[in-house]
């Protein structure tokens, strides 16, 4: 039982960060069809904001319930300086963005390299997360089931923003059809920015999950950025529910290649059984219905 | 019936294009990066001036940058401090930055750039193995001479390389003997996925052998991995007395914050490290306390030159405020070179050579008096195993009684046998 409950367990854990650090880009990629290779360095800012929190509120029983909001404020104000600069120019040219964004994310890393010890900054987990739950024998990290919970918590918000509120409305109309909502009245330029602080500022809260698991420094970002594409793609592009089957998919994946076989061939196999997916169904596990003709 | 919009297609192409293409040109480890030119010109190092040019090559941007850069910062101390004391054979250090980029291609053109460029006469830097076996055929295709300052594998010697850092024999397997003498019956090993952990894991699985230590499990993560949770589940399960840590860089952290939250803890199941110095263990947190590495140099040492070098270094600009093993070895490497040119009196490659097998060159060295082996080209070093306390400082265990004279092909150990180190040497190209 123990070899199935483990992985199963781990996987989880490590599907659920992968979503939180999807979950932003299935709306700025998927919704609003900009790659932001800097996604995975607001996902940094995230995790030095957690840093900064701790050196004001030193009790780590509390930081890190304040360092949430915090780094999700911090990286969607950087992510909506980086639309008012940048993007804004580049709607409707996608391997222009990538290729400005790659640079963005290099001027971001070497900024937190001199700004921070080059070897990184430790963000101190809360005690009520130190110790381990029982299942079926498997004393499962308590840390594991804190990113669980800070996944669902944030795909619970998302989704009930995009389905119950006006604002999630246009967006929604935005991304069906870009013409007829702004002929409809909706100012697109208004809902592409508040999609982009959103979606930056959730790479903000995953990375304050991502600095409890592993290192706080200038490289964390590029570890997620792949596997978070490569996540939206296989979920569908524009599709919250595609990303979080996919994202669960691929962590469970990885966690039992690397219980059966080992932790680098793990990263290969897991990865091949993406990309022979997308071969099979390059649209990904759901599509966007649309009567767009573009 | 509806279709779906052509362009959400288009970016799923770009999109898992751009993830094969990117993933694809991480680190290649093992690279043979060979520069450009097909012959070896003739030395253009001038030293008629009233000063010398010598180059150091340190990453000082992309991941490698987190170590490097202090690498980088020590080798100049140490030339102004050479340069503060009269200079070498009266001429003064005038030294060429070059940034490596964590890129190994880049090593190699800038090893050339920096070789008949620049005209240097010797080169300082590398951190990753990868990174030294880029340098290698560009120094040795142009008789150039490269100082290299990190504990690595071993199973190499090249009459145009110096070695500072410790090899195998100095550094794994006195953490072994360590671990024989603390009773260790089961030892189980965690490592990056590179050419270093899968090196020394094949020597440590010999020698574990002959002191009658069991292989309890061995597990390998990609460098730029940090998640250790799947393979620290195995750790539990396997439940073995110490775990022999491989592990280089961030991924450390992962790897420390995991093994914490399973419940696991230095009093019971401790780890040793060999990555993990004083720069290193402030980003672990709490979770590292307590834990063991294996060095010849940490900052709590106490010898005579010591403290000069780390209130030296605690003053200079950009300093870390602490000092560690491979930044003592990037120290040492300029003054061994000091002192090669002042015992052959010249700068000329093949002169220093000689030097350094026609008589002992010795440095009193933060660690204590390093001698070089003239024939390996490596230094003799004392063993030291260090317990992390909370301010991140090692607490000293267990020392080696004598300096251990580097030995980087394993040959006065008779459990090493030749037709694996033969394996092994290849495989490491």
């Amino acid at each position: 039982m123990d070899a199935l409950i483990a992985p199963l367990l781990n996987g989880s854990a490590q599907g659920a960060l992968l979503l939180l650090a999807a979950l932003g880009l299935s709306l700025t990629f998927g919704q609003m069809g900009v790659i932001n290779m800097a996604h995975g360095e607001f996902l940094m800012l995230g995790a030095f904001a957690a840093y900064l929190v701790q050196q004001v509120v030193t009790a780590t029983d509390l930081s890190i319930p304040v360092a949430l909001p915090v780094a999700f404020v911090v990286a969607g104000l950087f992510g909506l300086l980086l639309e008012i600069t940048v993007i804004q120019w580049m709607y409707r040219r996608p391997l222009d963005t990538l290729l400005v964004t790659v640079g963005v994310s290099l001027v971001l890393q070497q900024a937190a390299l001199q700004i921070f010890p080059s070897q990184g900054v430790p963000v101190e987990k809360p005690g009520w997360l130190d110790g381990q739950l029982t299942v079926l024998g498997y004393g499962w990290p308590l840390r594991q089931l804190f990113t669980i919970l800070l996944a669902t918590v944030c795909v619970a918000a998302l989704s009930a923003w995009l389905r119950y509120t006006s604002f999630g409305r246009r967006i929604r109309a935005t991304v069906h059809n870009r013409d007829l909502a702004e002929t409809s009245g909706i100012s697109t330029r208004t809902v592409d920015r508040l999609t982009f602080f959103t979606g930056s500022g959730l790479a903000g809260v995953a990375g304050v999950a991502a600095s409890l698991i592993g290192g706080t420094n200038s490289q964390m970002g590029a570890q997620y950025i792949i596997p978070a594409f490569l996540v939206v793609a296989a979920g569908g592009i524009g599709q919250l529910k595609g990303t979080i089957i996919a994202a669960w998919a691929v962590g469970v994946a990885l966690s039992f290649f690397a219980y059966w076989t080992t932790g680098s061939l793990a990263q290969v196999l897991a990865f091949i059984l993406v990309i022979v997916f997308l071969q099979l169904r390059p649209q990904g596990l759901f599509t966007v219905r649309t009567r767009s003709l573009a | 019936m509806s279709t779906s919009s052509k362009r959400p297609r288009t970016l799923v192409a770009v999109g898992a294009t751009l993830a094969l293409a990117l993933s694809g040109c991480g680190a290649r480890a093992g690279d043979e990066a060979v520069a450009g030119g097909t012959s070896a010109a003739p030395s253009c190092v001038d030293t008629s001036g009233a000063s010398v040019k010598l180059g150091f090559l340190n990453s000082l941007t992309g991941g490698m940058a987190i170590s490097e850069k202090t690498v980088s910062n020590v080798l100049h101390m140490a030339a102004d401090e050479i340069n503060a004391g009269g200079g070498i054979l009266g001429k003064k250090i005038e030294y060429v930055q070059e940034d490596g980029a964590t890129d190994w291609p880049t090593f190699a053109e800038k090893t050339e750039k920096l070789l008949t460029q620049d005209c240097v006469a010797a080169i300082f830097g590398g951190w990753t193995s990868s990174s030294r076996k880029a340098v290698k055929p560009v120094v040795e295709k142009n008789n150039g001479l490269f100082f290299y300052p990190v504990q690595y594998e071993g199973l190499e010697s090249s009459p145009n390389i110096y070695y500072t850092g410790a090899t195998t024999n100095q550094q794994i397997i006195p953490a072994m003997d360590y671990l024989a003498s603390q009773g260790v019956k089961k030892l189980f090993l965690a490592g990056s996925d590179y050419v270093f952990p899968r090196t020394a894991n094949a020597i440590i699985k010999l020698y574990a052998a002959e002191l009658g230590i069991e292989i309890v499990g061995e597990e390998y993560v990609p460098l730029d991995k940090d998640d250790w949770t799947s393979q620290v589940a195995k750790i539990v399960a396997a439940k073995p007395d110490f775990v022999f840590n491989t592990i280089n860089g961030s991924s450390n952290v992962g790897f420390v914050k995991a093994y914490y939250d399973a419940g696991l803890k230095a009093e019971t199941t401790p780890i040793i490290s060999v990555s993990i110095a004083e720069e290193e263990a402030p980003a672990m947190g709490h979770e590292v306390t307590g834990q063991y590495a294996s060095w010849n140099y940490f900052q709590s040492l106490k010898t005579d030159t010591n403290p000069k070098f780390i209130e030296s270094w605690k003053a200079y600009p950009n300093s870390s405020g602490v000092t560690s093993d491979p930044m003592e070895a990037a120290y040492i490497s300029l003054y061994l070179y000091k002192a090669l040119v002042e015992a052959a009196g010249s700068f000329d490659v093949d002169a220093v050579n000689a030097a350094a097998k026609a008589k002992p060159i010795t440095f009193d060295a933060p660690e204590g008096t390093v001698t070089l082996d003239g024939e390996n080209h490596h230094i003799s070093k004392p063993g030291h195993i260090g317990k992390i306390n909370s301010s991140n400082q090692f607490d000293i265990v267990w020392s080696s009684d004598k300096f251990i004279e580097p030995d980087p092909y394993l040959e006065g150990y008779d459990w090493f046998p030749a037709d694996i180190r033969k394996q092994l040497t290849d495989a490491a190209g």
